[in-house]
């Protein structure tokens, strides 16, 4: 009955889609109130059906219901019961219907927060919103339905892929989802705009919250997903350039890109088409890759099912709206009013800069993705596009961001200087250099190569440049700490919001070099009692036993990992065998130590007792993740910047005065 | 500067920086890509020494040799040909003699394939897209049923 009841829930969300999809739309060309006023309650209204449809599905899982088959392939009794929450989105269409949920909760939030902006741009984002929900809607309903029932009723599932069977899985999606699917109301947004034919720089002010968002959420979901890869596959990989990665980080790219366009047309109304152009583009973006992991398209842990019909109804929809909104861009942009000009050397000169060498990055990623498949569909040959092609392409188009990124923190607004803005950076440059002669030779001047160096160099160009805007906004250096420190508290959001998603980036991008230059591997045979010797660290073989989990048993290995004659970690790798499926799984152990990372995976025992053991040293691995949490950090206090100027901007704008009054404004925002 | 030299000046610019991106892409497509090969290929095509492939195919059943300690041997066969392969690690969970794997690296003077990554199936009734194909183009893939489940399930992490 639940079931029935969410199946039906699904259908009349359908139903609410349509009418919205319509309606609103309709009302805010002919300035009609009575249809603009049904768009909020439509958008609630498909939400919560949405809601009791999850809900139902979820009750399946929890109460491990084998009626159904969605459950019946995916779910098993002896699960735990995260992971029977978790199953709900680890199969084909449990994930898309999170999508959908996730898709309809935005058009809800923009219906019950954003009172602020005018009905009629409202109005016509939640209907073209409205054509999104009805078209994925429509897909779960026809093609890719979970409550589909089976008759007998089996007495026991098939169980949930044991790889998926992790807390990384119980969260990767859902946040990764916010952050893709997050992007669909920028796209409305957009969409709207070009509708109602009227872009300005409040246009900017009231996307850009939902612009970070998503990209908070997409910067987490990625780096969550890479971190799952890195523990969870035993490979000690943490980025594979996997075209499934790629889906996910074209749109982290061109959404950077719009988080910084969408300020300079905030704050000085130019790069308006532009900024449009991107939000459109972002979410196209961000269809391809449900297409490219849902479609079956791609072999990959992330597509559950091929099936041709799905994967063409998914090509179908992303035609669609890619066509169409380019179509709609095409037709309507040129209608606009052209934005302000400005000079080359200045903040907003620098902000184009980060946005041609973002989208050209993603321009390159895009090629290296989509080639293969192209290749194969025209010529038949089977080609792998990996690691070493992104890494010639995407490298050299990222290090200029890097070296630009502390110049465009300082510039001025309108018009900058960019002699002075050196000079301001000298002494950042100079802690930069230093930094990384002290970390050459930590790592040991004769094993790291100039490409090695230049690259600790530009990460901390990235981070020390980044913050030295504290120092350079509170003239730290000049007036003292005493008179600083109040300044430095004074510091809007938006001034630790730069600082902190540049620093970030910085940190990330140290811990990319450090490991890609002195990571360490060790495969041996080992015996009971046996110690090797690497990177400084001893370690012992103890022994191996076998100990069951709750739905596995599991081979357990202990090693004994000491430094300097200390025991500093006991590791026990597993190797796992799945009793509904016998499957076999690796399960790593990774000791840390401070930002360095010891990871451990076993293989088969041989016929000798002995056990292929795997060891990787992972130096200043954890900041690659630590960075981009700084960066969501980052991202967040924008956000709160934002409210504030909502809620009170006369307080805020004072606030800001007061701030910078008393320093020679170098980059207050020229409103 | 006016409006227009301004203009000129970015497009000059972002003209600049794609055209380099392009250069870079189109040598990057030239030089680093591998190609998929199956053994039949292997024999017929004369792939160089040296050269980064992947080889795809099954493991030939019993030709599975663990006992060179971390150091692992085995046969990748396509039903026509076979290639030694040659691989120094852990295994993936599900490597077993008779399944579809790809295996990723070269081919040494003895005409060994010498592999630094081995991808195998991360289900039961996964086989990797490449595999399927070529063997099927080569005729050699007769179990319907299996054929039916990979064509139905996938999943491989790389």
């Amino acid at each position: 009955m639940i079931i029935e009841i969410g199946h039906f829930a699904l259908i009349l969300a359908l139903v609410v889609a349509a009418v919205q999809s319509v309606f609103p739309v309709w009302g805010a060309v002919k300035s009609d109130h009575r249809l603009m006023g049904m768009a909020p309650s439509l958008a609630v209204a498909m939400f919560l059906l949405t809601c009791v449809a999850f809900a139902a599905l979820t009750w399946a899982y929890l109460t491990s219901d084998f009626s159904l088959l969605n459950t019946y392939q995916n779910s098993h009794s002896d699960k735990p019961i995260i992971y029977k929450i978790s199953g709900v989105w680890g199969n084909h269409e449990g994930s898309i219907l999170l999508w959908v949920l996730i898709l309809v909760l935005f058009g809800a939030l923009v219906a019950v927060f954003s009172r602020n902006i005018p009905q009629r741009l409202r109005a016509a984002t939640l209907g073209t919103q409205g054509w999104v929900s009805f078209a994925f809607l429509l897909f779960v309903v026809v093609a890719s339905n979970p409550f589909g029932r089976i008759e007998p009723a089996p007495m026991q599932g098939t169980g949930l892929n044991p790889m998926l069977q992790d807390v990384g899985l119980a969260i990767h999606p859902p946040i990764l989802y916010v952050g893709y699917v997050g992007f669909s109301i920028v796209f409305a947004f957009a969409a709207a705009a070009l509708i109602l034919g009227k872009l300005d720089a409040a246009w900017a002010r009231w996307v850009r919250p939902w612009i970070l968002v998503s990209w908070i959420f997409l910067t987490l979901g990625i780096a969550m997903g890479s971190y799952w890869a890195y523990y969870e596959l035993g490979w000690g990989g943490w980025w594979f350039w996997d075209p499934v990665e790629n889906a996910s980080f074209m749109p982290w790219l061109t959404g950077t890109a719009l988080l910084h366009s969408a300020i300079v047309m905030e704050r000085r109304d130019a790069l308006k088409v532009w900024t449009v152009f991107l939000a459109l583009l972002t979410f196209s973006l961000s269809l391809l890759g449900t297409f490219l992991v849902r479609s079956g398209v791609l072999t990959s842990v992330h597509a559950f099912a091929v099936d041709p019909a799905r994967g063409l109804f998914i090509l179908a929809i992303l035609l669609i709206f890619v066509g169409g909104s380019l179509t709609l861009f095409a037709w309507r942009a040129p209608l606009l009013r052209q934005g302000g000009l400005f000079s080359p050397i200045s903040r907003e000169g620098s902000l184009v800069l980060n946005n041609l060498f973002l989208t050209t990055a993603c321009a390159a990623v895009f090629v290296g993705t989509l080639y293969p498949l192209i290749l194969e569909a025209f010529s038949g040959d089977k080609i792998s596009v990996g690691a070493p092609f992104f890494n010639l392409t995407f490298g050299p188009i990222m290090v200029p961001v890097l070296i630009l990124m502390p110049f465009g923190q300082l510039l001025a607004w309108k018009r900058g200087d960019l002699w002075g803005v050196s000079q301001r950076l000298t002494l950042a440059f100079a802690i930069s250099v230093i930094a990384t002669i002290m970390l050459v030779w930590f790592m040991g001047a004769s094993s790291t190569s100039i490409m090695t160096a230049l690259g600790f160099g530009l990460a901390f160009w990235a981070i020390f440049g980044s913050l030295w805007e504290i120092v350079d906004r509170s003239q730290i250096l000049k007036v003292g700490f005493a008179r600083a420190v109040p300044r430095i508290m004074g510091f809007t959001p938006t001034v630790w919001s730069t600082v902190l998603g540049h620093a970030g980036l910085g940190f990330t991008v140290l811990g990319i070099v450090t490991t890609m230059a002195f990571e360490s591997e060790r495969v041996q045979v080992m015996h009971p009692g046996e110690t090797l010797e690497q990177n400084g660290y001893h370690v012992t073989y103890e022994r191996s036993w076998t100990q069951p989990g709750p739905n596995y048993d599991e081979l357990v290995s202990r090693y004994t990992l000491r430094k300097g004659g200390d025991v500093v970690g006991v590791m026990e790798p597993s190797k796992r065998a799945y009793r509904a499926s016998g499957r076999p799984m690796s399960e790593t152990s990774i000791a840390t130590f401070g930002f360095s990372q010891v990871y451990f995976a076993t293989g088969d025992n041989d016929e000798n007792g002995g056990i292929v053991t795997r060891i990787y040293f992972k130096p200043l691995i954890t900041l690659i993740w630590i960075g981009t949490l700084i960066m969501s950090l980052g991202g967040t206090l924008a956000l709160f910047d934002r409210r504030l100027r909502v809620g009170a901007p006369v307080t805020a704008r004072r606030r800001k005065s007061k701030a910078e009054g008393a320093i020679p404004v170098a980059a207050s925002p020229a409103e | 500067m006016t409006r227009k030299q301004k203009r000129l000046g970015l497009i000059g610019l972002a003209g600049l920086v794609l055209s380099s991106a392009v250069g870079l892409v189109l040598y990057g497509l030239s030089s680093s890509v591998t190609y998929f090969q199956s053994p039949s290929d292997i024999a017929e095509k004369q792939v160089e020494i040296g050269q980064r492939i992947r080889l795809g195919g099954l493991v030939e059943d019993e030709s599975l040799d663990k006992s060179r300690g971390s150091v692992i041997h085995f046969r990748v066969t396509d039903q026509a040909e076979a290639i030694s392969v040659q691989y120094k690690g852990i295994l993936p969970d599900l490597f077993r003699e008779g399944q579809g794997i790809i295996a990723e690296g070269f081919i040494d003077q003895k005409g060994v394939f010498i592999a630094d990554t081995v991808l195998a199936k991360h289900d039961e009734s996964y086989m990797p897209k490449e595999v399927y194909e070529t063997l099927k183009e080569d005729g050699h893939w007769m179990a319907e049923e299996q054929a039916a489940a990979a064509a139905e399930q996938g999943s491989n992490v790389n």
